[in-house]
């Protein structure tokens, strides 16, 4: 009768226990699982194309690259916390407007009613992220694609800060916000420079320029770089070391089974819409520390820029799969391109054809090592 | 001797819809339970109750012979009530350490440096497959890299694992082929010789001889009776499945149709 149990089976017989057996899997077979290849080898072929094109043309000093970290730290910061959200299966396209509500809410605190800008930023953290944790409560409980709630956010908080702005203060933009509080520890913590002893010796030996009064070109490596780096750090040890990391990948895998073993689904989701506001918080004091003022269209379309970063990164459209540290090598491409295209002489716009042919070969290119990944062997 | 779970005379109607009528059901240690029925029999009504999905709307659920009242597959689950679902049980782009720990997963060090214990993880991964016979090369290897044999091998082992006294098993062989059918089913013996009680539901009859060691046939949402795999033949069960009267009325018509036919030509 149990005649499919007597039939040969193509089993392999367990050997025991030893760790002997724990091997793994050779270097390079690893190497082509990991999300963040297709990004790593993209940033060497582009600095191998740019060095190329325009290898002599400054690019590549100090000040060059200086230039690129800055430009991808501004989207990497945000690309870092997408990285996480997209990980778990949802988008959000209302990151540009956060930008623009919480710098408007960190210039009205501090110019108009006068807080200290250590308050507003505050404040503005607090608010954006309740607003994010409202984008992923509406997402959760409606069931509707968090494509269509952001996108109802994006709308909403941008007319907001406009309307808002200008029924308060009566113009679009807001500027004097450091004048408003010079003496801020805000403004080194988010627009500081680092290093200034090792660029005073640069500038020295010769290796960045001097100004006419004998100061370095460059005062410091940009402490938004740093920020970009610790919340990329941050990020992947979430991701690879926490439990919490562990439901990510697993609600954007198939969410119907993580609920199943009891990982608090919703909860999930609705944290990392809260931390990705929470980033676009981040961003908004950065830029505002730097540059002292705001408007009320700052952070439009930097969403995209952020989901370009992270789907070049390696994390898949549809979730469950990807890395923060394939989003910092998106925004670096990002960055190295932006930038480098001025260096080459070819006309910047087409930044953007580049930008729109590399998210369809990375989109591509992911789907093929998902396929690769999940293969039966 | 005690049944590990039992259901006392369970009805379970929704609305006005009657699933389940005065069922009675057990499940022994070291026993497979084979459930067959057609589509709509109340098969999946049956599994809900068992696994605290749905409670029962008359009737009283037992384990170890007290009466148990599971509201949550939580619940059930911490009674040692593990339920593994047909398609559901795993998440193919995550590796088969994380899936087999996911929601359960093992720490090291202080708060907050709390980490993932990974290296512990992939040994004790690897020793219990290396027992049902599977050998994993790399534990961080993705789910969807294993057979569907395999992956309802992983998804029952990781049950037992976690401190299943019963499995309750959901077409665990419907969607895949012989060999791998095989495996599975071989590891479905191994569980019963471990001592833990298992209830199989399947569509699939030979599959179910292989293993069983007594069938409940459910119809229209009543027991059609329970017997041990001795007292029945696969004719016998196959008839009943397939709704053996029906089937013969339905011949008779045809037949019928064809005389009819014959004489008005």
């Amino acid at each position: 009768m149990s005649d499919i149990l007597k039939s040969e089976l193509p089993l392999r017989k367990g050997a025991g226990s030893d760790s002997a057996r724990l091997r793994r899997a050779p270097l390079l077979a690893r190497a082509l699982r990991r999300p963040e290849l297709g990004a790593l080898s993209g940033v060497i072929l582009i600095y191998l194309i740019f060095f190329a094109v325009a290898g002599s043309s400054g690019m590549f000093t100090v000040e060059g690259q200086i230039n690129i970290l800055t430009v991808a730290a501004e989207i990497g910061i945000i690309a870092a916390a997408v990285a996480l959200l997209m990980i778990a299966g949802e988008f959000d396209l209302s990151i540009g407007s956060m930008i623009g509500f919480a710098g408007v809410i960190i210039g009205l605190g501090t110019t108009v009613y006068g807080l200290p800008l250590t308050v507003s930023i505050l404040l503005a953290l607090v608010v954006c992220a309740a607003i994010g944790a409202l984008n992923g409560y509406l997402t959760v409980k409606t069931g509707l694609p968090s494509f269509v709630v952001t996108l109802a956010s994006l709308f909403i908080l941008r007319g907001l800060a406009i309307s808002g702005t200008r029924y308060i203060s009566g113009y679009t933009q807001i500027s004097k916000i450091t004048e408003s509080d010079p003496e801020s520890p805000m403004i080194p913590l988010f627009a500081g420079k680092v290093g200034q002893g090792f660029f005073r010796w640069m500038a020295e030996v010769g290796w960045i320029g001097t100004k006419p009064n004998g100061a370095p070109s460059i005062e410091g490596l940009p402490v938004s770089i740093l920020w970009w780096i610790a919340l990329t750090a941050g990020a992947t040890w979430i991701l690879l070391r926490t439990r919490f990391g562990n439901w990510i990948f697993a609600v954007g895998g198939d969410a119907v089974a993580a609920l199943r073993v009891g990982v608090p689904v919703n909860r999930v989701k609705i944290i990392l819409f809260s931390l990705t506001a929470a980033a676009a918080v981040l961003f908004a004091a950065t830029q505002i520390t730097e540059v002292g003022s705001t408007d009320t269209l700052r952070g439009t379309l930097k969403e995209f820029d952020a989901i370009i970063a992270v789907v070049i990164g390696g994390t898949l459209l549809t979730g469950g799969y990807g890395s923060a540290v394939g989003a910092l090598l998106g925004a670096l491409i990002y960055g190295t391109v932006q930038i480098g295209i001025l260096y080459t002489g070819v006309d910047s716009d087409l930044f953007k054809v580049f930008l729109g042919v590399m998210v369809l070969l990375a989109v591509l290119f992911n789907n093929y090592v998902r396929r690769r990944a999940t293969q039966e062997r | 001797m005690q049944p590990i779970i039992e259901l006392r005379n369970v009805s379970k109607s929704f609305g006005t819809v009657v699933a389940l009528q005065d069922l009675s059901f057990a499940v022994h240690a070291g026993e497979v339970h084979c459930l067959l029925g057609d589509n709509g029999a109340g098969k999946s009504t049956l599994i809900k109750i068992l696994s605290g999905v749905h409670p029962p709307s008359k009737g009283s659920y037992l384990i170890g012979g007290e009466p148990a009242h599971i509201t949550s597959p939580r619940q059930a689950l911490d009674r040692g009530i593990a339920t593994v679902y047909q398609d559901l049980a795993m998440i193919p782009l995550l590796s088969i350490t994380r899936n087999f720990f996911l929601g359960r997963e093992p720490m090291k060090g202080v708060s907050p440096f709390a980490r993932l214990d990974v290296a512990h993880a992939d040994r004790i991964v690897v020793k219990e497959l290396a027992e049902i016979g599977i050998d994993v090369r790399d534990p961080s290897q993705a789910v969807g890299t294993l057979s569907g044999g395999e992956r309802q091998c992983l998804a029952i082992a990781r049950a037992v694992h976690f401190g299943a006294r019963v499995l309750i098993l959901d077409e665990p062989t419907s969607a895949l082929g012989v060999h791998q059918a095989a495996i599975v089913l071989k590891y479905v013996a191994q569980a019963r010789s471990r001592g833990l009680g298992v209830v199989f539901i399947s569509h699939n009859i030979h599959h179910a001889f292989a293993v069983a060691d007594r069938f409940t046939l459910l119809n229209r949402g009543r027991s059609m009776g329970t017997f041990p795999r001795s007292a029945v033949t696969r004719d016998d069960v196959l008839h009943v499945m397939a709704g053996g009267e029906d089937l013969r009325r339905v011949e008779r018509e045809i037949s019928e149709l064809g005389a009819r036919r014959m004489a008005s030509g």
